[in-house]
């Protein structure tokens, strides 16, 4: 029998008894062509290859990233309790040393959840990634993490979530926000003042095909991550780039994920999204997981896959070069613009329109970041949405100074609860969550 | 009346069983004779003073295709396989030959693209210079749609025989353990037709007309005359008689762990609800991992000839046998040297006993009594260790719904069958290590031949409906009809359990009290766009294994 290379846990959780609809994209029916050609390519006998149940995200672990809105038990439902355990199961099993590489195939997915969360949006109510990263940060320490996300959506809510975090570097790439929801991840938004160049966005046209990916990772992401030497790379595997995606315009394929994988070498993969389910996501699963357990992927091919058919355009490629230099450009004077850009400043406010399309409301958002000199500062939201919730919520991240600390507490013990809906606290440093009514 | 046999690597246990009790058991070596010659003498035996027409059934579990596996005695096989897209099958390569196709069927069963024909027959030419007319077909995602199989052996003509495909052996996804077992199956297929043969003309001659059954890995049986197509199944039926025979021997209708220790292994089996566990995934045999439902039996290598050492402040045992007990003549101290020293054992001596246990005593500096204590105090917890983990692992195996994980039964064994030479010895303090009632039943030591005698046919089918494509398929039967768009979950189950009748016809004579059930389904709504197109629906029906109660026979 064939031996994996590396050792690869997977937790594999199709959960075949939760849909969002019948008839919605994340429905019973995902992965189940996926679990036939795992099954059936014999995947669980391969020496090297282990199978792992998820375990269930605990509240704390939600809270230690998000401000469920108006608490955990009212937004958060079991199976997305579920499928950020399978994360935090997938990162487990590597930190614990039981594995080489990790792969967690859950769904739904979570890279749109952002740090407040009144529902479910673009199929994501947690943010899968953030709940395991700070989960295992909490239980193995500190630790310096960068997150590809390879799904055709741009991931605004990891992105929201680590916006003023250096210890995570945040690279996106998707289809261009002009022409797919949700409309953001632009290459000039690139961090809050604690963390200016630390999230990277590589809008790539419609029609982009595996040159163009590949490119990406092989000329920009790969020489930025040698330079950033993060302890983990973690990718956010969404397979929707693929060109029988029903929900997007790209020309990815299964042999250029597999490619992709092999340079961009991740420590854990999380699956995000992906629907053309039986066209796709088995070919494109199974060429993640040989590529992740080192294993010959060449052979891994949709039926109907013809790479002359795909190709992109040379404007495309030109586009893609361009952009690569320019975005290249900013993350090496990333210090230089910040510092032109926030010195002087005691606060950095930005307002923000966050639509969920899933249940059909709008959120807007005042966030104010603290400038400070020995931290990357506390962050304040305002958040009011059509369900009639006004919240302010405090955030103390990891690391924050003594002065920010006791500036922030104070500024949540002395806020009226009847000002608004709810006074949300978390407290980072203390490990602490608060909530006043 | 009831004939019970179990073919071991040495020797044959044989059991009669009639009036609810066991009329009579012998023990045949047939080392110097062959399998056949030893169970003609083991049936001789038991019928010396019984007449042949009182003898309803033979029930027989061999060791022939096992060995004939383990040992290379098997004909040279032209395996033809079909991987299309996915893992470079060159990794499968097994037999003498082997021709790869260019089609590829999809996890749907939709034909993506037939291969070419001319592949099949410049493979004919070849296998037939090499002198090989048995030929194994898999194909990837035949257990969908078996028709490349299908046509292949089509092609192939009259020329070849037996002509082996997966799709009829099981219908489990797993493309590298169906073409094993594709291969395994064929390359034993000559060697188990003379066998049955051989058993046939030697029970006629005894004036034997009662039916002759063998016995499945799973702990089924099948008729030997249908048995000639399907010999991998009889694969390691060894262990899986020892736990029917415990089923039928205490009455187990709960979870509960079987343990038969042995010289030199424990082999640990489950019962799930009062009904043996099997493999996940089908049991391997030497190298070939394979698709062939087997009970599940986990080999420790701990038992009663283990050889006991003191190393580095603590007792090990196992994993080698240096030979026979120190009281029996052998060279180093083991368990069992400690259980006769004990008197739980009658054996040797106790004064050899004694000063085996003295030699490792005095080591430890203790006395030769507090010596034997402790090592069956280890013996017990080494085993509880083992139960615990494969428990452990058993009881997490990937489960695919919310339900599933949050709410799945789990495994807690509510009592131990022990059987095997150290079971009554060792029965105390396994049951005071594992916490749960430990029972050693009357006759153990024929457990073998006696869940042989009392296992009955099992069989299993899965059906694939796939309203989209208007298609049916049951790959075990070799069915694939057209259906409805009205086609249901609830029909699929009714003719499911039609068709797993039909399944058991086919392995052997299937008794009026036998039990069909469904143990899996699922519907899945296909949706393409925002409409529905059809329903997946998948459901998996089997002959409940259960035994012949002993008590009304």
């Amino acid at each position: 029998m064939l031996k994996a290379r590396n050792r690869l846990g997977l937790v594999f959780f199709p959960a075949f008894d939760w849909a969002i609809s019948p008839t919605h994209p994340e429905r019973e029916e995902r992965l189940l062509y996926t679990l036939d050609q795992v099954s059936e390519e014999g995947l669980e006998d391969i020496e090297g290859i282990e199978f792992f149940n998820p375990v269930l995200a605990k509240e704390e672990d939600i809270k230690r990233v998000h401000f469920c809105v108006p608490d955990v038990e009212s937004v958060v439902t079991k199976s997305h309790v579920i499928s950020a355990g399978g994360a935090i199961q997938a990162a487990r099993a590597l930190l614990e040393g039981k594995v080489d590489k990790a792969f967690a195939m859950v769904r739904p997915p979570g890279h749109h959840a952002h740090r407040v969360v009144y529902g479910d949006r673009g199929f994501c109510i947690i943010n899968n990634e953030a709940v395991m990263l700070e989960h295992i940060r909490q239980s193995f320490g500190p630790k310096k993490v960068a997150i590809v996300d390879t799904d055709c959506h741009h991931g605004d809510g990891t992105q929201d979530i680590y916006w003023n975090d250096r210890n995570t570097l945040f690279i996106s790439l998707h289809q261009d926000g002009r022409t797919l929801y949700p409309g953001t991840g632009f290459p000039d938004e690139l961090g809050g003042p604690g963390a200016y160049g630390y999230t990277l966005n590589i809008p790539l046209p419609p029609q982009t095909g595996e040159e163009g990916f590949l490119y990406v990772i092989e000329n920009l992401v790969m020489p930025i991550i040698e330079e950033y030497k993060p302890d983990l790379i973690v990718n956010s595997a969404g397979q929707d780039n693929h060109y029988t995606d029903p929900i997007t315009n790209m020309n990815f394929s299964a042999q250029g994920y597999a490619k992709l994988t092999e340079l961009l070498d991740p420590d854990i993969a999380v699956l995000e999204g992906g629907y053309s389910i039986e066209g796709a996501l088995p070919y494109v699963n199974l060429g993640i997981i040989l590529a992740l357990a080192g294993i010959d992927y060449s052979h891994v091919k949709e039926p109907d896959y013809d790479p002359d058919k795909i190709r992109q355009p040379k404007w495309i490629s030109d586009y893609i070069k361009r952009l690569c230099e320019e975005v290249y450009g900013k993350w090496l004077h990333k210090e230089d613009i910040a510092r032109k850009m926030f010195d002087g400043s005691d606060f950095v406010r930005r307002k923000k329109r966050i639509y969920y399309d899933t249940i059909g409301i709008m959120e807007n958002q005042e966030e104010t970041i603290k400038v400070c000199r020995s931290c990357s500062g506390y962050t304040l939201i305002k958040s009011k949405c059509d369900l009639g919730y006004f919240i302010l919520a405090i955030v103390i991240p990891p690391g924050a100074c003594k002065e920010c600390v006791e500036e922030a507490r104070k500024i949540y013990e002395a806020a009226d609860p009847d000002d608004y809906t709810g006074v949300y606290l978390q407290d980072r440093v203390n490990d602490e969550y608060k909530l006043k009514k | 009346m009831i004939i019970g046999l179990d073919v071991g690597g040495t020797h044959i246990d044989a059991v009669l069983l009639g009036n609810g009790k066991v009329i009579k058991k012998s023990k045949v070596p047939y080392a110097s004779i062959s399998m056949i010659e030893g169970i003609c003498r083991a049936v001789d035996e038991l019928l010396k003073n019984e007449g042949p027409s009182e003898i309803e059934r033979v029930n027989l579990s061999t060791t022939l295709c096992t060995n004939a596996v383990l040992e290379g005695k098997t004909s040279p096989v032209g395996m033809i396989l079909e991987s299309g897209p996915g893992l470079d099958a060159s990794f499968l390569a097994c037999g003498e030959e082997n021709v790869f196709l260019d089609g590829y069927i999809d996890h749907r069963g939709q034909e993506i693209k037939p291969f070419n024909e001319s592949i099949i027959r410049e493979a004919a030419v070849r296998f037939k210079e090499k002198g090989i007319s048995t030929i194994g077909i898999a194909t990837k995602f035949s257990v969908r749609n078996p028709i490349h199989e299908l046509k292949v052996k089509e092609l192939l003509g009259v020329d070849f025989f037996p002509v082996v495909m997966g799709h009829a052996l099981s219908g489990k996804l797993n493309f590298p353990r169906r073409v094993y077992t594709t291969y395994l199956n064929a390359a034993v297929y000559e060697r188990f037709s003379y066998f049955a043969s051989a058993i046939e003309k030697a029970f006629e001659e005894r004036g034997i007309t009662a039916p002759v059954n063998v016995l499945k890995a799973d702990g089924g049986t099948m008729n030997l005359k249908k048995a000639v197509s399907f010999p991998v199944y009889t694969v390691l039926s060894g262990p899986s008689a020892s736990v029917m025979g415990c089923w039928g021997l205490s009455g187990i209708n709960e979870d509960a762990v079987v343990l038969d220790i042995g010289g030199t292994t424990t082999d640990i089996s489950f019962f799930a609800g009062g009904v043996p566990l099997l493999e996940p995934r089908g049991i391997r045999i030497g190298d070939y991992p394979t698709v062939v439902r087997a009970i599940y039996s986990h080999s420790v290598a701990i038992g009663g000839d283990s050889a006991v050492r003191f190393e580095r402040g603590k007792l090990a045992i196992g994993p080698r046998r240096e030979g026979p007990p120190k009281t029996l003549g052998g060279p180093v101290p083991t368990p069992t040297d400690a259980m006769i020293l004990m008197g739980l054992l009658n054996a040797g001596t106790k004064e050899k006993a004694y000063l085996a246990m003295k030699e490792l005593g005095d080591i430890m500096g203790i006395s030769p009594e507090e010596t034997a204590r402790l090592i069956l105090e280890r013996m017990g917890d080494i085993i509880r260790e083992k139960v615990e983990e494969l428990l452990e692992d058993i009881n997490n195996k990937p489960v695919y719904t919310i339900r599933e994980l949050l709410y799945g039964e789990k495994i807690s064994p509510k009592k131990a069958v022990i059987i095997g030479g150290p079971a009554k010895a060792l029965s105390l303090v396994l049951e005071r290590k594992l916490k749960i009632p430990c029972i050693v039943p009357e006759n153990f030591e024929v457990a073998n031949a006696i869940g042989a005698a009392l296992s009955r046919v099992t069989a299993e089918i899965t059906l694939i409906a796939d309203t989209g494509q208007g298609y049916l398929t049951v790959p075990e039967l070799g069915i694939r009809e057209k259906i409805g768009r009205e086609f249901n979950l609830e029909k699929a189950r009714k003719q499911a359990m039609e068709l797993i009748k039909e399944r058991a016809s086919a392995l052997g004579s299937l008794s009026e009290d036998a039990e069909a059930e469904i143990v899996e389904e699922s519907c899945f709504n296909m949706v393409r766009g925002f409409y529905t197109v059809g329903r997946n629906i998948r459901v998996k029906a089997q002959i409940k294994p259960s035994v012949t109660n002993l008590k009304i026979n």
